[in-house]
């Protein structure tokens, strides 16, 4: 069986944390931290049916690429860096991203993370539409 | 020359269309290009000052300069995570 090793990724399928996590998978390790992104069901008081998320996946992986070095340059404890997301249509409770980060100590992979799922929602070529009874929009952080 | 276009989320949905090809004269810039298709197209004036662009998966300005075989995107606000 072939091991998957892709540390940035695009897709349309379920994903897993713990399979995130594992991708990480190091001897040299001792922390691992793990931000999981899940589809909530309430906005602004109104009741979320599913989301349906759009991405440039030939940019978006090179994007989610980018952050991971941004990472390891400010951080240089951080060891590795994956981020997963998908794409689709998502219903509420489903995971939506994973960003899993490794280091040899605890310290600094908490300011890390943050800093990935902020710089995530930034820069990232990736779009959610909130589908609601009777409603949709496309939702921004702008 | 031509170029692709790629749309994505709103601008996506407005056009009706997910990617076309469009000849430009050499030279046109990112901004030329979206001139050309407010004119064609002026349902999409609402989104244009929000608009971010990319050229061949990496973010540029208005003001770049394009290519024949160049591909094109015009992104609006993001919103992953």
């Amino acid at each position: 069986m072939e091991k998957k090793t892709k540390l940035f990724e695009i897709t349309d399928q379920e994903i897993s944390s713990d399979e995130v996590v594992g991708r990480l998978a190091d001897p040299a390790i001792g922390a691992v931290i793990a931000f999981v992104g899940v589809v909530r069901g309430e906005t602004d008081g109104r009741e979320v049916r599913y989301l349906e998320y759009e991405a440039y996946p030939e940019m978006a992986e090179g994007t989610l690429c980018q952050i991971g070095a941004e990472i390891r340059e400010r951080w240089k404890t951080i060891q590795q860096v994956a981020i997963v997301h998908r794409v689709g249509r998502l219903d509420v409770g489903e995971i939506s991203v994973v960003i899993a980060l490794s280091a040899a100590h605890r310290p600094e992979v908490f300011d890390a993370v943050h800093y990935a799922i902020d710089r995530l929602k930034e820069i990232a070529p990736i779009w959610k539409k909130e589908v609601w009874s009777g409603g949709a929009e496309w939702r921004s952080e702008a | 020359m031509k170029v692709t276009v790629k749309l994505f989320a709103a601008l996506r949905e407005e056009m009706g269309s997910r990617e076309f090809e469009q000849d430009l004269a050499p030279g046109s810039t990112v901004q030329e290009l979206l001139d050309w298709m407010l004119e064609e197209y002026p349902a999409l004036r609402p989104y244009v000052r929000s608009l971010h662009f990319a050229l061949n998966h990496k973010y540029v300005t208005r003001q770049t300069e394009l290519h024949d075989g160049d591909e094109v995107a015009f992104l609006p606000p993001v919103g992953g995570g």
